[in-house]
């Protein structure tokens, strides 16, 4: 077994070494750097088209995935070495999306065979950009209030409502989306899950301008969407489900922004910005203290990430946790960027010249105040971890 | 490796519950402190640490050991660690007994590993000079005298020096303060003439020594390793020492936790359990998570010792950080939570805010270890 693991080591080393571009293993500069794939993406170079193509036809895009649906069958074990493989040569990730984060899991449990065979290798060849359809105005932190309404109309449903806070809906090709099916049933019990093309007559987007400036973020409008019944994942008003699963690993992927391969420590790049005094330490003492503590912080993190993801293959994890990663990680990235604007002091005030990256520093520091409200506030994980792991009275 | 516990260790961990439960609670430590015991712990507890394989955790089998590594060894620190029990496991079974496998002669090694296994010596590290750790910053003198050499100066926090036959002495020999080269370890016995041992009965009931060497003569062959090259070796020990408390400090960090957590559900204020007050949900549920991510970095500065020791530094700086941190904040959050009755000396949450401050001390705190990453990492 692990001879086994070693020799796959070795192959993946191998493989990434020979396959993976150049370009390909220098850390992201901008958010335009990552490849989200979709219809209508444009490679930002050849090198990105090439890395993905590569990586997708080997099933790594999505390394645990089942073969058939285009994943790349490895076991818990490999999908880990292959991970650190790349870490160690630098190399990005070639293809990041909600459908590899969100979607395929929530498919890969609920979907019926159909839905995978349709959906699965299209998101792992990255084909098909997906959004999801989840807060409204009206639900926030209470998503269960959710009203966007799908009415059922024999063989297809009809769905009005608006969502909000959803991500690049406007670059997106298809939903998944939360709608209620049955008004009159308890909150929980009337929800369900449904897939639909972007395309569909009736869907119209809106993005959203942040305190950061530009913004991911979009209303969606829905007016007489029309959805085929073979769209609804999961049975009729059992939706909830899902959606708890889901949000299960959109938790998990939100605490673990900041964690992407490919970022650079906190410290090297407070060196470049402070620089160091005569005895090779950080010239700003203070602030080196607060940045070793974060480091510190970060890395206990990391290995917690690390060891979710152990403890999940034993078996032992209590689901909650991903409430804890989401809490911590988020609030640790927070800090990062705090700490990032504190070593970059005046020049990372600078918000439209081309050497500060129109502002790329302040713009990420607002962006990430975003970190611990989006996918469940802190206060909501928090409280999720009081009844669910401390089983407190009345929370 | 994956970083979870395996079912041998798992085991141990059970046993070692069962056992502390059963013949060293909170109150074993509370009976010791109040009849002022000589030596602040149990010679029977220890005898018995021997006959389940505790005390000679670290020896190989063939030295009549258990030979376990430092996963075991810290499975063993976080059960103490929930107890509070008082006993020489640290300061013999894990830092003298590393010290001597890892530095020792085979004469060394054959002379005094069989009897720590079995419970019959009790060895402690003197590194310490100052109220802070600053293991760079030795200068008790080594000085050539006759066959061997003359130590002269003092050290402080010596755990369990007290009660040690043997100790472990890490003198300058060579080359001026702060030079890594230069140090040596000496092996003294407690009658050694010209050593004066005072006890320190510290703030958690546990016990260390303050140590004056006025010329204490050693014959050469008292050098554990080699001459003028002991850093490396007690680097390693003291990595030994703080994975080992950061286990411990998790453990007691952890039992507070869990204790307050019991406490918030069952008093009752206002017609309702505190525990339905979401100011107290929401640090209770903070404290968990932070304990849960130091649980990790604690776990891998362990399974680092057993896999990769010499790389060991940065992971184990983290780990014991963290562990400082968290335990700190466990402590706090059980004292302020148990309230009025968590200030009472009757009740034991405050003997784990006593023991945690101990280990926050021991072998550097949070921002040594902090100050220590940073130099690892350059900046």
């Amino acid at each position: 077994m692990t001879a086994d693991l070693a020799a796959f080591r070795e192959d993946a080393r191998a493989w990434l070494q020979a396959n993976c571009p150049p370009e390909m293993r220098r850390p992201s500069q901008t958010e335009d750097d990552i490849c989200w794939g979709g219809r209508r993406w444009k490679f930002q170079s050849e090198a990105q088209r090439v890395w993905l193509v590569r990586m997708a036809e080997r099933g790594w895009t999505v390394p645990e995935w089942p073969q058939n649906y285009g994943g790349g069958g490895l076991s818990g074990a490999q999908a880990k070495v292959l991970r650190q493989e790349m870490r160690a040569l630098g190399c990005r990730s070639p293809l990041d999306s909600f459908g590899i984060w969100m979607l395929g899991p929530a498919l890969l449990r609920y979907g019926s065979e159909e839905q995978k065979q349709e959906h699965l290798p299209r998101i792992a060849r990255g084909e098909i950009r997906w959004c999801q359809g989840y807060s409204e105005p009206n639900a926030g932190s209470d998503l269960a209030s959710l009203q966007t309404r799908a009415e059922d109309k024999g063989d297809h449903f009809i769905v009005n409502g608006q969502k909000t806070w959803t991500s690049y809906s406007d670059k997106a090709d298809w939903i998944f989306c939360l709608v209620r099916t049955d008004p009159a049933a308890p909150k929980h019990q009337g929800i369900s899950f449904l897939l639909f093309d972007m395309e569909t007559p009736g869907v119209s987007t809106k993005p959203i301008t942040l305190i950061s400036g530009r913004s991911p973020f979009c209303e969606t409008f829905f007016t007489d969407v029309r959805v085929p019944k073979a769209n609804l994942v999961g049975a009729l008003n059992k939706g909830w489900e899902i959606a708890k699963y889901l949000l299960a690993h959109e938790r998990t992927m939100i605490g673990g922004m900041g964690d992407r391969g490919g970022t650079r420590p906190l410290s090297q790049l407070a060196a470049q910005m402070v620089g160091l005094d005569e005895r090779g330490e950080l010239a700003d003492p203070m602030l080196r203290g607060q940045i070793a503590a974060f480091e510190i912080d970060e890395a206990a993190f990391r290995l917690a990430l690390e060891r979710a993801g152990d403890l999940f293959k034993a078996g032992q994890i209590n689901p909650a946790i991903s409430s804890v990663l989401k809490y911590y990680g988020s609030e640790l990235n927070k800090r990062r960027q705090e700490l990032m604007m504190a070593a970059g002091g005046a020049d990372a005030l600078e918000w439209e010249s081309a050497r500060s990256r129109d502002g790329a520093l302040a713009r990420g520091w607002l962006r990430s105040k975003a970190n611990s409200i989006e996918g469940g506030t802190s206060e909501v994980q928090l409280n999720i971890v009081a009844k669910r792991i401390l089983a407190l009275p009345g929370a | 490796m994956a970083l979870v516990l395996t079912d041998e260790q798992v085991m141990l961990r059970d046993s070692a519950r069962g056992f502390l439960g059963k013949n060293a609670p909170v109150s074993h430590l509370r009976a010791l402190r109040d009849r002022r015991d000589h030596t602040g712990f149990s010679p029977a507890l220890w005898r018995q640490f021997a006959e389940m394989g505790f005390s000679g955790i670290l020896i190989p089998e063939a030295l009549g050991g258990s030979g376990l590594g430092h996963v075991e060894a810290g499975v063993v620190m976080e059960e103490i660690g929930r107890a509070l029990t008082p006993s020489p496991f640290l300061s013999t079974a894990l830092l003298a007994v590393s010290a001597l496998a890892r530095a020792g002669s085979d004469a060394q090694k054959g002379e005094h590993l069989p009897r720590i296994a079995a419970g019959s010596l009790i060895a402690a590290l003197a590194v310490d000079e100052t109220s802070k750790h600053r293991p760079n910053r030795i200068t008790l003198q080594a000085t050539r005298s006759g066959n061997g050499f003359a130590l002269r100066g003092s050290k402080a926090f010596v755990v369990d020096g007290h009660v040690a036959d043997l100790l472990i002495v890490a003198a300058r020999t060579a080359g001026s303060l702060g030079d890594k080269d230069g140090v040596t370890l000496f092996l003294v016995d407690r009658s050694a003439h010209g050593l004066e041992t005072e006890r320190t009965i510290m703030v958690d009931g546990h016990n260390a020594a303050r140590l004056e060497f006025n010329g204490v003569q050693v014959d050469a062959d008292a050098v554990l390793g080699e001459l003028d090259q002991g850093w490396h070796v007690l680097d390693g020990v003291l990595n030994v020492g703080r994975a080992a408390v950061a286990a411990e400090l998790i453990g007691a960090g952890d039992e507070a936790f869990t204790r307050t957590i019991g406490y918030l559900k069952e008093r009752k204020q206002f017609g309702r359990a505190i525990g339905e007050f979401q100011a107290l949900q929401h640090r209770a549920a903070h404290l968990y998570s932070e304990i849960e991510i130091t649980r990790a970095a604690v776990l891998k500065a362990l399974q680092t010792l057993d896999e990769d020791f010499d790389q060991a530094g940065p992971i184990v700086a983290i780990a014991k950080a963290r562990a400082g941190t968290s335990a700190t904040l466990a402590v706090q959050e059980a004292v302020q939570m148990h309230g009025g009755i968590g200030m009472t000396d009757e009740f034991d949450v405050g003997f784990f805010m006593k023991r945690v401050r101990v280990g926050q001390e021991l072998f550097g705190d949070a921002n040594f270890h902090a100050d220590q990453l940073a130099r690892l990492k350059q900046y």
